[in-house]
């Protein structure tokens, strides 16, 4: 079973980005489950969001401690909380930054990927240039760094699922697809 | 939420435990809908009234101003033969409380959904089923659903069973642990659970062409019957599930029970548990069962009517101690599945140590190791206690 962790703040999409990422791998023909922080949400608080990958069906309804992957929306959350908390030795973050992944440093045990995806996200008109949306780029950076789901389930399950904007956040997807760097 | 593609002919979607109720409802025709639309409230009406606007499902939509009148709309739909519908939380449900007791007392087989909220204050709204349990005594079936599909599922089975024994059903689930959380979910071809679930057509109705009073002043020497009449329809209620379940099983593939036994066919320690705390359950048992250790899992789907024979007929097989699980609790005694449990087990001739466990109040995460923990503590602990508190600060 493959778990993973959204960091991102009210209003980037992260809980959205769970299920989009959920349903790219149901597309697949895997087992999904994905759900937000059990929490109260405000627009720019820290927000977190999970997804459960497998090939297998899901019986686990505990909350997620020790993910295999990690997704940042936000780069100032690097410096605000521990973001690799819990992740397993051998685990991988995608932080969404204009830095190259070498500028980050996790203890070491980590792969660390980047993509710029707040200035895919705002070329696209994906949010505002203050606060772009940036869940659907940083999945098709995903998909190119880990190779969990295929890039055209990632396309498809954002078809699927953003009410609006659906050929820019598709564009996005594709670009970070490109652009992501590890 | 949600986009959707088809497999095997079968629309799946990928959607939370809310969207899996409002689907349900929409599947069983629901007719009239009637909900206040604020916290504690869910997304569940928030689809249904999108799903009323767009004609995909042709209801009237009632906004009340409480959720006492939102039952009482419930009501006055069903006493004229609609098929009704509502859901609620927490709170919500407390102030449906008189109404509740109406329903079934009027036979009234309304379907409402409950998302199992803890009772403030302080405020929280994370799972707790203290909420529902504490309806236990109006009159309503009430089934505790472990996963997504089984809360879709059973709220189109409740309509049929409901109707059947003319009184009303609560379909319950977790907050957040199913209500936020999506995952796969069939939703079966509308032509296939019209032929399961046809139309509502009570004998008895408001009509004002031929006209009946209803739930007028009863005397003693009336009443009486009237409540052994409701208590044997409860009882039927045990076989009308279960007959509901395998016709719904040979039609969709999926069936559930009165509750569900898990790897307990051997165990000589059987944790009781209800819910979605069922799932991770589950994955303890399987651990415990790799290290060889005889545990099984017993999940009580039915808590009204409770499912007494079935829960007798597992532990008959050999079972030596038992744990329940109780995210509840009712405070001066314990937590409440296990004050059932005990009762139901206690004329037995063999007697069974039996433990009580509170764990997860107000949404606390319940573990695999949690259930292992506890497990472990029943194995040690000879001494019974009333409640056995898990992972509490003191």
């Amino acid at each position: 079973m493959i778990e993973i962790r959204f960091h991102g703040r009210g209003g980037q999409g992260a809980v959205v980005a769970s299920g989009i990422l959920a349903e790219a791998a149901f597309r697949e023909g895997k087992d999904v489950q994905s759900f937000p922080f059990f929490g109260v949400e405000r627009r720019g608080a820290p927000v977190v969001a999970f997804t459960r990958i497998d090939s297998k069906y899901i019986r686990l309804r505990q909350k997620i401690y020790t993910p295999d992957y990690v997704l940042v929306l936000d780069p100032t959350l690097v410096e605000k909380i521990d973001v690799a908390k819990g992740l397993k030795k051998g685990g991988s973050i995608l932080i969404n930054t204009d830095k190259n992944p070498d500028a980050f440093s996790f203890g070491g045990e980590y792969t660390v990927a980047t993509v710029n995806a707040s200035n895919i996200a705002t070329r696209l008109g994906l949010g505002s240039k203050s606060s772009p949306i940036v869940n659907t780029t940083l999945l098709g950076a995903f998909s190119k760094f880990t190779g969990i789901v295929g890039i055209k389930s990632v396309l498809a399950a954002i078809e699927g699922r953003v009410p609006v904007k659906r050929k820019e956040n598709m564009l996005a997807a594709r670009l970070a697809y490109e652009k992501v760097r590890f | 939420m949600g986009g959707g593609f088809i497999r095997r002919g079968w629309v799946k979607l990928v959607i939370t435990g809310n969207h899996a109720v409002s689907y349900g409802a929409k599947l069983a025709r629901a007719e009239v809908i009637a909900a206040y639309p604020i916290t504690p409230q869910t997304e569940v009406v928030e689809k249904l009234s999108t799903m009323v606007a767009n004609k995909e499902l042709k209801a009237k939509f009632i906004k009340v101003e409480s959720e006492h009148s939102a039952m009482a709309a419930c009501i006055g739909a069903s006493a004229v033969g609609a098929r009704s519908f509502t859901a609620t939380s927490s709170q919500g449900l407390a102030l449906m409380h008189e109404m509740l007791h109406w329903a079934a007392n009027a036979r009234l087989p309304v379907v409402m959904a409950n998302i199992n909220r803890a009772m403030g204050p302080p405020w929280n709204i994370w799972s707790d089923q203290t909420d529902s349990l504490a309806q236990r005594d109006t009159g309503w079936l009430q089934f505790y659903c472990e996963n997504n599909q089984e809360i879709l599922d059973t709220i189109i089975q409740s309509y049929k069973v409901c109707e059947k024994v003319l009184l009303p059903g609560m379909v319950v689930l977790d907050a957040f642990i199913l209500s936020h959380t999506s995952e796969p979910v069939e939703i079966p071809p509308q032509k296939l659970i019209d032929e399961y679930l046809p139309a509502y057509n009570p004998k008895y109705k408001l009509d004002v062409k031929d006209p009946h009073t209803f739930g007028g002043l009863t005397s003693p020497d009336l009443y009486y019957e009237l409540r052994y009449k409701i208590q044997n329809s409860m009882e039927d209620a045990l076989s009308e599930i279960k007959r509901a379940d395998s016709s719904f099983k040979r039609k969709f593939g999926r069936g559930y029970g009165l509750v569900e036994e898990y790897r307990a066919r051997d165990a000589d320690t059987l944790l009781i548990v209800s819910g979605s705390m069922s799932s991770t359950a589950k994955v303890a048992v399987d651990m415990m069962r790799e290290k060889g250790e005889r545990a099984g899992l017993l999940r009580i789907r039915v808590f009204r009517p409770f499912p007494k024979d079935e829960i007798r007929r597992v532990v008959r097989r050999g079972v030596k101690r038992i744990g329940v699980i109780d995210r509840n609790i009712s405070f001066g005694s314990e937590g409440i599945f296990f004050q059932e449990v005990k009762s139901a087990l206690c004329n037995e001739k063999r007697k069974v140590p039996i433990y009580g466990f509170v764990a997860g109040l107000g949404g606390r995460d319940v573990t695999v190791e949690d259930i292992i923990n506890i497990k472990k503590s029943i194995k040690s602990n000879n001494r019974l206690k009333d409640i056995i508190w898990v992972g509490v600060k003191k």
